[in-house]
């Protein structure tokens, strides 16, 4: 459960991420689909090379998602239930060991070695609360 | 078996050479503890645990911390041989500390986010992916005598 101090480290923090979507993001997927070339499976139609158009354009997309769940702590579901619709009915990521896991393994690692030690253990927790109860919410509706 | 390659030994033993083992092993368990604060419960006789500022600060945490950071160069030297490697410790998590193996997947996954923000920008993806590999295939080798 977000506490207020959670909260307001994440909005705190979250001004770092702003202006940086695009490359933040797309280093996020990186570093994914290189760590768990499993999470590939879900990306046959892209061109998944290094600074590739695709994975710009759709790690800021995942990003800016992200921004959005910032803004609506207190209300996730509604603020996400749209892309949950799509994960469940459209996507079909798996969610036993979900992929997203895999994702917010490397938001960490990313916001880590941007931040240095500014990502304190606070910060990693409340971030950690934040995106499970973002990829528990994109989860849903799955059956 | 697990293979590496030349690249892959290379990454591992660059990082693990600047890595200060005391101090990288009190952050990761600090930051299990803090972050997943159910793993609290391997850890009742450490003493005050109450709090972010008091699990960094505690004594026990920082010296247990750096043993298991100790053991885990253990690995980065017999790469070819983790099952044997950690046979024991893999038979001591099960018998004695009743340690469900889910926890090394946590602990190798937070290490890794103590590696990058100690690293920061030299901890590449092509780094971050050999390091997973390496805490992935410890936490398997850890759970293998499991029974």
């Amino acid at each position: 459960m977000l506490t207020a101090e959670d909260k307001n480290l994440i909005h705190q923090f979250w001004e770092k991420v702003s202006g940086h979507q695009e490359d933040f993001g797309s280093e996020v997927l990186e570093r994914m689909f290189m760590t768990y070339p499993q999470t590939k499976t879900y990306f046959p139609h892209f061109n998944l090379q290094h600074g590739s158009d695709q994975i710009r354009s759709h790690g800021k997309k995942v990003l800016n998602a992200l921004g959005n769940a910032v803004k609506s702590l207190d209300n996730l579901s509604q603020a996400l239930s749209e892309l949950s619709n799509l994960h469940a009915y459209n996507l079909r990521v798996d969610p036993s060991h979900f992929a997203l896991q895999l994702l917010g393994q490397c938001f960490h690692v990313v916001l880590a070695s941007h931040l240095g030690k500014d990502y304190s253990p606070e910060v990693h927790a409340a971030f950690d609360k934040f995106l499970s109860a973002v990829a528990a919410t994109l989860a849903e509706k799955y059956r | 078996m697990v293979h590496w390659s030349a690249e892959e030994k290379q990454l591992i033993a660059t990082v693990w050479g600047k890595v200060n083992v005391e101090e990288c092993g009190a952050e990761a368990l600090a930051r299990l503890l803090i972050v997943y604060p159910w793993t609290q419960r391997f850890f009742d006789n450490f003493g005050n645990l109450s709090s972010p500022t008091a699990i960094i600060g505690n004594p026990k945490v920082r010296a247990h911390g750096k043993k298991v950071l100790t053991s885990f160069g253990e690995a980065v030297k017999n790469l070819e041989n983790l099952k044997a490697t950690y046979a024991k410790l893999s038979e001591l998590h099960c018998e004695k500390l009743h340690v469900d193996p889910e926890n090394f997947r946590l602990l190798g996954d937070i290490l890794i986010i103590v590696l990058a923000a100690h690293f920061t920008k030299d901890f590449t993806p092509a780094c971050q992916a050999t390091w997973q590999k390496l805490v992935g295939v410890v936490a398997h080798a850890l759970a293998y005598k499991y029974h």
